[in-house]
């Protein structure tokens, strides 16, 4: 006890400061707890009877509403699909992630199966499976489909536009830096924008893009530079000595940049993908500005629900506290990822 | 293979790949305009707008051009960056202090709001502002009332405007000097003193002073509206908290890493040589902090630029949803247009960025 007192009470200007925090901590701490959980109402009908029922917050719209949030508009008898795509995605991301031998397959498994059975899985049209319209996938359920996509494409773009900064040749050089300036020049929302209105005219005429597909492409193109960034980063991290003695052993020049600068590279820059990986799926709530139904989307239609009218504490609050966990869960993956890999232990 | 040769060829490939995508892009943009009979033509920027833009802070009315739009939208972003950059600083900063104070009670909570803050996403804070607190407030008659001149509701913010010639004066003189001293400072010599500690009370002095000088206008409730006074509307108030908020706790984590970055010697150091704390923290710690502080604040400050974006979300009038929408919703200008908006933001961007990198050569040369 006699260490934390003299911590908080120890000096004049740190007792004023224990005394202020705890001030401001009797002022918001209740009402919040009040609000959130003590007062707040569980069960009910509509918004009225929520009204009637506790001053706090009305959770009864977030129950009623948990399917949507979570959804969308994917039809009800088919939601499996979209269970079953997620449960192949967390197993074989966890296999990736703690996998002892064979981590190259896992991590092959991650970019072919996972795209491929989820992309049958949800949008269905084959194998006997009812299709499901883009229009249709909403929820929770997109931002882990964007964020997957825009992830798995930037990774090799990514990789390509760092060597392509890191060239010899000056064309290929300045072609990579005016990319990766360009996207990072400019704001997501902007290139949202530029994929509604400006890609279906740079595309042949008749072609036409879905919704989904034209955030999925900026989307990717956008992390794409932010991705080559931190991996040049981690280019620049590895010892010179590894490149010069890989090609005394003989090694093609390209053998050794793919065999032995890029592992180490990537093993390098974990962090800041991490940290990439973190902001895209945040930022995949921008969608719900172009007209796409992600969890955000969703929140603000349910809004306008007559029966849950203007819930909009409740609802906000929920998203963000599901951003909060995924955002942990992913962190914790990097940290992990991270440990396994000894980043800033070994040379 | 002939390095030369080599050489020669992958970059004809790269070049002759790009030419080849461009004329395709370009070939297929030319038959689309075609098909709609547009072509590509500035010319309508000078075509009267014909739409009110509701909060300014430059002369607009429907009968302005659509060039004219991009002017006063481009004002607005301007200013809710700089409001989101001062209030994300000085809230960084106090977080960062309070995560550094080594009181248990204040570290905590501060990692804790740090961790809460920046793991939901940006664009939930700003509508949950607009949405959830601000929309909520009590209509104008029943206004929330501070010193009986400041007035929050519904429809925003009434602060009382100050006006006055003296007052103008006062204002531009003090930023002018300001700004002179703080490029100016070392050649000056004046006081052996860091110009942060100096400069920032010269500039509150002299608002200060201007203040009084000044005839203060004060917004009162006449019928169903105030009149006079300034309008805070409730949209850039959200922008500016709900942004102001959100990149604040990664300037906290920004400036507690420089700090933290700082070898304790350094500090050990200086109190041996008999200097009081405060001194080696200003002289000899924030020195040095400061200079691993600017490329990461940098960066966090061209962030905010790119984020008023985010305020098209709750319909503020800044660039995007000004042009990106009404404009080009009006105009159908599409090429047009969008070009614009990104020229507009990748040129200030580059250009901060530049101008903050050249600083940032001059703190790092200094010294070393």
């Amino acid at each position: 006890m006699r260490p934390l007192i003299r911590a908080l009470f120890g000096t004049k200007l740190n007792a004023a400061l224990s005394l202020l925090m705890l001030a401001a901590f009797a002022f918001t701490l209740p009402p919040l707890f009040r609000w959130l959980l003590s007062d707040a109402v569980w069960q009910a009908e509509n918004r009225a009877a929520c009204t009637a029922a506790g001053s706090g917050a009305c959770w009864a719209f977030i129950r009623a509403r948990f399917a949507l949030f979570f959804y969308g508009q994917y039809p009800e008898p088919e939601r499996w699909r979209a269970d079953l795509g997620l449960l192949l995605l967390v197993a074989i991301g966890t296999g990736a992630l703690f996998a002892r031998r064979g981590r190259g397959w896992w991590l092959a498994a991650l970019v072919t199966i996972v795209p491929v059975a989820g992309g049958i899985l949800l949008a269905g049209g084959v194998l006997g499976l009812k299709p499901v319209p883009t229009p249709n996938w909403g929820g929770l359920l997109l931002n882990v489909v964007i964020s997957f996509v825009a992830m798995a494409g930037a990774m090799p773009l990514g990789i390509l536009l760092a060597f392509g900064r890191r060239s010899s040749y000056p064309i290929i050089r300045w072609i990579s830096v005016a990319m990766i300036e360009f996207w990072r020049g400019v704001p997501l929302l902007t290139i949202l924008f530029m994929g509604l209105v400006l890609l279906p005219l740079f595309l042949p005429q008749g072609v036409t893009v879905d919704n989904l597909v034209r955030a999925l492409i900026v989307m990717t193109l956008f992390n794409a530079a932010y991705m080559a960034e931190t991996i040049r980063g981690g280019l620049q991290g590895v010892p010179r000595g590894q490149a010069e003695a890989a090609s005394a052993l003989g090694l093609h020049p390209a053998q050794v940049q793919l065999l032995i600068v890029l592992p180490q590279a990537l093993r390098l820059s974990i962090p800041g993908i991490v940290n990439i990986a973190v902001d895209l799926f945040k930022d995949t709530t921008l969608v719900s500005i172009v007209g796409l139904f992600d969890l955000m989307g969703v929140v603000n239609q349910s809004m306008k629900d007559p029966a849950w009218l203007g819930l909009a504490a409740e609802g906000y609050t929920f998203a963000a506290i599901v951003f909060f966990f995924a955002c942990l869960v992913i962190s914790l993956g990097g940290s992990l990822l991270e440990r396994r890999f000894g980043v800033g232990q070994r040379r | 293979m002939n390095p030369r040769i080599k050489s020669w060829a992958w970059q004809g490939a790269a070049v002759i790949a790009v030419a080849l995508l461009a004329t395709w892009f370009s070939h297929n943009l030319s038959t689309n305009l075609a098909v709609r009979g547009m072509q590509v033509d500035f010319g309508f920027l000078a075509s009267r707008a014909g739409f009110d833009i509701p909060f300014r802070l430059v002369e607009w009315d429907s009968s302005y051009p659509y060039g004219w739009a991009l002017y006063v939208s481009g004002v607005n972003t301007l200013l809710a960056s700089a409001l989101i950059v001062v209030l994300a600083s000085l809230l960084g900063l106090a977080l960062a202090l309070m995560r550094l104070s080594g009181n248990p009670l204040a570290a905590g909570t501060s990692r804790a709001i740090i961790e809460l803050v920046r793991n939901t996403p940006q664009l939930v804070q700003i509508v949950f502002v607009y949405v959830a607190v601000l929309q909520v407030l009590p209509p104008m008659r029943q206004s929330i009332t501070w010193f009986g001149s400041i007035f929050l509701n519904v429809r925003g913010l009434y602060l009382p405007s100050p006006s006055g010639t003296a007052y103008d004066w006062i204002i531009t003189a003090t930023v002018v000097i300001v700004i002179a001293a703080a490029i100016l400072w070392r050649r000056l010599g004046l006081i052996a003193a860091p110009r942060l500690v100096v400069l920032p009370p010269i500039l509150i002095l002299g608002a200060v002073i201007a203040g009084f000088t000044a005839s203060w206008d004060h917004p009162v409730l006449r019928g169903f509206n105030f009149v006079g006074g300034t309008r805070v509307p409730p949209e850039l108030l959200a922008l500016v908290l709900g942004l102001g908020i959100y990149t604040s706790v990664f300037i906290a984590e920004i400036i507690r890493a420089a700090i933290e970055g700082i070898h304790r010697g350094q500090s050990e150091a200086a109190r041996s040589l008999g200097l009081t704390a405060n001194q080696s923290m200003f002289l000899v710690v924030l020195p040095q902090a400061l200079r691993i502080l600017i490329p990461p604040l940098t960066s966090q400050y061209l962030n905010v630029i790119k984020s008023t974006t985010l305020g098209a979300a709750i319909a503020y009038p800044e660039v995007l949803q000004i042009f990106a929408r009404t404009v080009l919703n009006q105009s159908g200008r599409a090429v047009e247009v969008m070009t614009l908006v990104l020229g507009v933001f990748l040129v200030v961007n580059l250009l901060t960025s530049a101008a903050m990198n050249a600083w940032n050569r001059r703190l790092t040369l200094q010294g070393r």
